[in-house]
């Protein structure tokens, strides 16, 4: 086969720049949150983020050193000598001393002023400046400078958004809260769902057929309609708005899909080994704990990935069961829908917050993609 | 208080919850073997017997339990709640609530919109996801490019709506654009290379768009007057169905043709993209295109790679080209898996809140039918309504249902 395609090299070349083409456009939207995450207010604000990638020309006024307090006197002279940069160098461009022309000196050159004062400036931001008691006198020389500024980046929007905030700007209560509702509702209907999808591979008994059928009907029942029964039914027997019903909620909402696939994959598993443990005298949950769940593994894990995908990054199934009036327990999904209502142009906090949010799935997503690749295949590939 | 603690409650619910089902299933039985149905004594053998017809509904039991309670019940309790008013005490009212929907503006907006993402949302999606799938079958670091553009299927509704507020976002026109939208746009001033992205372009694509849509609604209609084809009573519906989307469809990008020629471009001016009718649905529909792609391409590469490769070399000695292999032999041969994930994808745009949640809310024309659900439940309190409309959505995937159901049993058999 791939002699065949291979000899089209032409081809080939545009296969590879087409689908580098794609993976750019794709990897775009994504990089550009990355990227702004680590800018500041302002930088986000005066351009875009795919210029902070490149070293920038920027101009910038800075003022001498104040020369009644540090001209010191060289003759008949006075120097106040410093750079202008505090601690925080870039390289100089070209400079000048009037806002009329604030490029018209090369880095090195001596700008004679017009009543005889003169001020050298070196590339690294050092300067010297000369002139008589009357000249060096007052406020400093104003020098302005164009600058190559170099890719700037800070960490301070995740230091504010996982820990300094205030309000609205810490998630680190919901990252918590989305945590707490995320593991029990992956785990649990796992362990549901295995015995079942075991009952319904396994085992005999009559209506098996019609259960297998349903479950492949709810897989597409809209949870839409499950929102005001269960919420009015949660309300009634007391478990209100917080984390039991929303564990509840999600158990069973991920339960057609986590028997569905469990079934699927342990129907596939040898007969032999399971008729023979049977003839060894072993029951069947010993079965089930000893032979099948082990087996079983990639597709436990499998929806274990969807599950937690679906739980954390879940919106309205927390909106609706989980988060009350008072907003303790708000999750990241929703906190950051909040602020994109108050807080709309403040894309540090907004893209930090959205990134923290995304990172996690994104961590479980490259560390297991095998396994939710499987799960996929095994979900729809029928 | 150490039990308020939620992280501490959370793992007492795992403890508790994965004890209790472990518990569960190993006490009961324990308790139908030794108790109920000794398997020692005289009738040791039909007690055997007996113990293992009650078992699968032992191990079915807590997930049966769950499906009826959380997905059974609903459907039927919503269809209820549909038909009465919570303001009068939950008096029956018949279908008022759904001509009251009916005659609201926003639902038939809601309707619309959702028609519009139920056919471009799949359609796009599927496209890309296919034309990934067999470009990357190919080159070396196509595995690399695959996991990177299946990436976003990680990334929730809701962080996707931010990323891409980024892109479309708009600053007054005399400071730096930050959204990659309005840096593009601003580039355009009107000339030729304006004329070539912004006319001919699109052009070309929506009249590569009617084709396919002219070929796809031939090929049924055909079936209602050619002979030989399969004329049962129940594919004519779905025929008529099809020519007469296709036809609307066709109209719909021909006018929108002349639109691009006739329309005069706002160039130089910086848009406020989701505030622009018809484009802000479009760009809203990006969104989930950019994050289903990835679904669709892992699912339609593994059936790519499936495919026999005789069929493939048979056809290339036969002197077809790179296209007609593609179009001819691979197409036909995973339409199947193709149907599958359109299908999917599908029940996906159905249900499709948060992102319109997050980015419009369902202002400026861009409301869909779970938004408006969810506005109707939560913000008006109308129960009768909401449930309406959630009953309007569970009529559109009932097709769907059906199907799958269909599909489940032939195979079992």
């Amino acid at each position: 086969m791939a002699s065949i395609a291979g000899k089209k090299s032409g081809l080939t070349w545009a296969v590879q720049i087409s689908v580098a083409a794609l993976v750019l456009l794709w990897l775009f939207p994504t990089v550009g949150l990355f990227v702004s995450s680590f800018r500041t207010a302002d930088q986000i604000s005066s351009s875009g983020w795919w210029a902070a990638l490149f070293p920038a020309e920027q101009n910038e006024v800075y003022r001498a050193s104040d020369p009644d307090d540090t001209r010191v006197a060289d003759g008949d002279n006075f120097v106040v000598t410093g750079n202008i940069f505090e601690g925080d160098p870039r390289e100089i461009r070209s400079w000048g001393v009037s806002s009329r022309d604030v490029s018209a000196y090369q880095p090195g050159e001596t700008a004679e002023m017009k009543d005889g004062e003169t001020l050298t400036l070196e590339s690294d931001g050092n300067y010297v400046w000369r002139g008589d008691d009357k000249q060096l006198s007052g406020r400093g020389q104003r020098i302005f400078i164009t600058a190559t500024v170099p890719p700037d980046f800070t960490t301070g929007n995740y230091e504010t958004i996982l820990l300094s905030g205030s309000g609205q700007d810490n998630m680190a209560k919901a990252f918590f809260n989305t945590l707490t509702v995320t593991i029990p509702a992956t785990i649990i209907p796992i362990v549901v769902a295995a015995f079942a999808a075991y009952a319904l591979a396994w085992m005999e008994f009559p209506g098996r057929a019609l259960l297998i059928a349903a479950v492949v009907g709810f897989l597409v029942v809209p949870l839409q309609l499950a929102l005001i029964p269960l919420l009015r039914l949660h309300l009634e027997i007391g478990i209100g708005k917080g984390y039991l019903g929303v564990w509840l909620a999600h158990t069973a909402f991920g339960m057609p899909l986590a028997v569905y696939l469990l079934r699927n994959y342990m129907v596939g598993l040898p007969r032999d080994i399971i008729e023979n443990a049977k003839v060894d005298g072993a029951t069947d949950f010993q079965i089930f704990t000893k032979i099948i769940l082990p087996l079983s593994f990639p597709a436990l894990a499998s929806f274990a990935i969807f599950q937690f995908l679906w739980t954390w990054n879940d919106l309205l199934v927390a909106k609706v069961f989980l988060i009350d009036s008072t907003g303790s327990t708000t999750v990241m999904t929703n906190q950051i829908v909040e602020l994109l209502g108050t807080r709309g142009g403040n894309w540090e906090i907004l893209a930090t917050a959205a990134f923290v949010s995304i990172a996690v799935p994104l961590i479980v997503f490259f560390a297991m993609q095998r396994y939710l690749v499987r799960g996929l295949l095994a979900g729809s590939v029928k | 208080m150490l039990t308020e603690n939620p992280a501490v409650l959370g793992l007492l619910t795992i403890v508790i919850g994965v004890g209790g089902c472990l518990g569960y299933f190993y006490f009961s039985n324990l308790i139908l073997d030794k108790l109920i149905f000794p398997a020692s004594g005289p009738k040791a053998g039909s007690n055997i017997n007996r113990a293992n017809m009650v078992r699968p509904w032992l191990f079915l039991f807590p997930a049966i339990f769950a499906l009826t309670l959380y997905l059974a019940y609903p459907v039927f309790e919503t269809l209820r709640l549909s038909l009465t008013d919570r303001d009068q005490g939950g008096a029956f009212v018949g279908l008022a609530n759904y001509h009251q929907m009916m005659a609201e503006p926003k639902f038939w907006e809601a309707v619309q919109n959702n028609m519009l993402w139920l056919i471009i949302v799949p359609a796009a999606s599927t496209a890309f996801g296919l034309l990934v799938a067999q470009l990357t079958d190919r080159i070396k670091w196509g595995n690399l490019a695959k996991s990177l553009i299946f990436m976003p299927m990680a990334i929730s509704f809701v962080g996707a709506s931010v990323i891409f507020k980024l892109i479309y976002d708009t600053r007054p026109a005399d400071q730096n654009q930050i959204g990659v939208l309005n840096a593009v746009w601003l580039r355009f001033d009107g000339g030729i290379g304006s004329v070539l992205f912004l006319q001919v372009l699109p052009s070309l694509v929506l009249l590569a768009f009617a084709g396919i849509v002219a070929y796809v609604a031939w090929i049924f209609a055909r079936g209602i007057v050619a002979k030989g084809e399969d004329k049962s009573v129940w594919l004519l519906p779905l025929r008529l169905f099809v020519a007469v989307a296709g036809l609307w469809l066709i109209w719909t990008s021909l006018s929108s043709l002349l639109g691009i020629w006739t329309t005069q471009l706002p160039y130089g001016e910086p848009q406020t993209w989701l505030t622009i009718p018809l484009w802000n649905s479009f760009l809203l529909m990006v969104v989930l295109i950019w994050i289903q792609t990835g679904f669709a391409m892992v699912i339609l590469s593994a059936a790519l790679r499936g495919i026999p490769e005789e069929t493939v070399e048979a056809a290339i000695i036969d002197g077809a080209n790179p296209f007609q292999v593609f179009f001819r032999i691979k197409v036909p041969q995973i339409m199947g898996t193709i149907v599958v994930v359109w299908t999917t994808i599908t029940l996906t745009v159905l249900k499709v809140f948060d992102i319109v949640f997050a980015m419009t809310n369902g202002q400026w024309e861009t409301q869909v039918l779970a938004n408006y659900m969810y506005d109707k439940l939560f913000r008006a309190n109308d129960w009768g309504v909401g449930s309406a409309s959630a009953i309007i959505i569970m009529v559109l995937v009932t097709p769907i249902l059906v199907w799958n159901v269909y599909n489940a049993r032939k195979e079992m058999k």
